[in-house]
């Protein structure tokens, strides 16, 4: 579904990916983990378009998409979250998801339709699934944190994509509001059949949930397949996971 | 309620020459035009989050066209009023095309430097804008059919100037329900989204650079609108119309009013002008009282007279819910 070849890419002499190179089957939950500075996001970046690499390409779906714009990647069926919570502030809950659906479908140049009920069904479909349905009308950037994450799953969700990229869906939530989230992204993904291919610091949620985990450390994939193999895999241990003890 | 009172307002302004004042008539045709030339800024500045410092440059042009085609070739006014919006569409096309590029103040100062390109154009090209001395005595539309049923209706005997006042009144009002349309249709709520976070826009699939361009051509295309119809009030059309300080005085208009509701920018006119005109007759220092009443607007209103008002409306009306 995803594949990623000798991926690079510095920032003024410092090589933040080097040479990254996996493949994220269709259907599967995937990982990618590494310690602070790794290359996670920057990695995320590259496959999203939001960055040009250096060198290296980005296929989907068999199709060559190295640097093509996010806005076309979106089309293709590419959704993404960010790490740093994304949402229209001003907007409220229901309006953001809705946006998205306009874009998508390509109403986003219809100049005198009214846009309040435009697909207002589906909009509320996802409202429902990623649990904000009870408050569709409250403006975004007044929710609490982990209800913003919550709207960012529902915006990439509105995108209808077949691959979901989250860059640490987690990020700043309690161990509770993890495992809600962690349980809520997994049955999202198993009902709508996602391929789903994730950043996470946090080991329990990775190895609990992902089929196969790509492990950075320093730009470079250092170990790479099962969660079992990963765990052993020497290096890993003595740069990753070994921080840890 | 929001759907009704534009209208009230529309029919009040019709009776504004019933008043008798050749006076408030002149001010209310001034006012009403740079209501549209401010709402056609907001549509950039409130709605997608660009701040242009040039908008004059499409007022300009929009004047000089329908100028030009009435008093050169005596095209009528039917025509020659969505010829202006038309020009100033295409020219924002093209100026826009380079200006959606660059972002915050780098796309403000490529607007200016745009602007002050046609205000140069306007005040060399002796041939067609009549250069320094400009281009006066554009003529009236032809109101020959109007004073014909004023003859058989008496009560109709209006003034040339107060037929244009109507003439105005009415165009500005098809051109702020076209602009209001906009602003709540699918593609008005793109231009918001890229306003609130345009990275995130891009990944819903917006094509932000597309949609900001859309966004100047057709801001660019009422302000044009705008420059038409205020060349025929003037009774002349001169360069300065596109000069930078038209473009900071609809930006102020724009704040003043409140760039965050539709009508904030209309009331930003009403308010400008008519305290511009009170506040000349008592003292030169209008640029003074401006600046200070600015001040005071940024710092406590930053949501502009408009923003204001629709705080203490909110808070007034919650007020015995909560009680």
């Amino acid at each position: 579904m995803l594949e990623v070849r000798e991926l690079r890419k510095s920032f003024d002499g410092f090589q933040a990916v080097g040479g990254v190179s996996f493949s994220v089957p269709r259907g599967s939950v995937s990982a990618i983990i590494g310690p602070n500075g790794a290359g996670k996001t920057t990695l995320f970046n590259l496959i999203t378009g939001h960055l040009r690499p250096d060198a290296g390409s980005v296929s989907f779906k068999g199709r060559e998409v190295t640097g093509i714009a996010p806005h076309d990647l979106c089309r293709l069926g590419m959704g993404r979250s960010f790490q740093r919570t994304n949402i229209f502030p001003q907007l409220t809950v229901y309006e953001n998801v809705q946006a998205a659906y306009v874009s998508h479908r390509g109403r986003g140049w219809s100049l005198f339709e009214r846009v309040e009920r435009l697909f207002r069904e589906e909009a509320e479909s996802v409202l429902a699934s990623v649990g904000l349905l009870d408050k569709a009308g409250e403006v975004a950037g007044f929710l609490s944190h982990g209800n913003q994450k919550q709207l960012e799953l529902g915006i990439a969700l509105a995108l209808e994509p077949e691959i979901l990229l989250l860059d640490e869906p987690t990020a700043g939530m309690s161990a509770q509001e993890t495992r809600e989230s962690i349980q809520l992204i997994e049955r999202i993904a198993r009902e709508r059949g996602l391929t789903l291919l994730f950043t996470e610091h946090d080991m329990e949620v990775v190895f609990a949930i992902s089929q196969r985990i790509t492990v950075l450390h320093q730009g470079r994939v250092i170990a790479d397949g099962a969660p079992d193999e990963v765990r052993r895999h020497p290096e890993v241990r003595r740069v990753y996971l070994g921080e840890r003890h | 309620m929001t759907a009704r009172w534009p209208v009230l307002v529309l029919i009040a302004a019709f009776f504004v020459p019933a008043l008798g004042s050749r006076y408030y008539t002149f001010l209310a045709n001034d006012v009403v035009i740079w209501a549209l030339f401010a709402t056609s800024l907001n549509l950039l500045v409130g709605y997608t989050g660009l701040v242009s410092f040039g908008h004059a440059a499409y007022f300009g042009i929009g004047a000089y066209t329908t100028g030009f085609l009435m008093k050169k070739i005596g095209v009528p006014f039917l025509l020659a009023f969505p010829a202006a919006g038309l020009l100033a569409g295409l020219f924002a096309l093209v100026f826009g095309f380079f200006c959606v590029r660059l972002t915050r103040i780098y796309f403000a100062m490529l607007t200016l430097a745009f602007a002050q390109i046609v205000w140069a154009i306007c005040f060399k090209w002796n041939e067609v804008t009549g250069g320094e001395q400009g281009m006066p005595e554009i003529p009236y539309p032809d109101f020959a059919w109007l004073e014909r049923v004023a003859a058989v209706v008496p009560s109709l005997g209006y003034r040339t100037s107060e037929y244009f006042y109507f003439l105005t009144l009415l165009m500005v009002a098809i051109c702020l329900w076209l602009l209001r349309r906009i602003v709540g249709s699918p593609f008005g709520r793109m231009l918001t989204t890229i306003r609130e976070n345009p990275e995130r826009a891009e990944f819903i699939g917006v094509n932000v650079r597309r949609y900001e361009l859309g966004a100047f051509v057709i801001a660019g295309a009422f302000a044009g609108l705008a420059g038409g119809l205020f060349g025929i009030f003037n009774r002349g059309v001169f360069p300065d119309f596109a000069y930078w300080t038209k473009s900071s005085e609809v930006l102020i208009m724009t704040l003043l009013g409140g760039m965050g509701t539709f009508f904030g920018p209309a009331l930003g006119a009403l308010v400008l002008l008519w305290l511009n005109q009170q506040i000349v007759s008592y003292t030169q220092y209008w640029p003074l009282i401006l600046g200070t009443i600015l001040v005071v607007l940024l710092f406590v209103f930053p949501g502009g007279i408009a923003g204001a008002v629709l705080g203490l409306w909110r808070r007034l009306s919650r007020r015995p819910a909560s009680a």
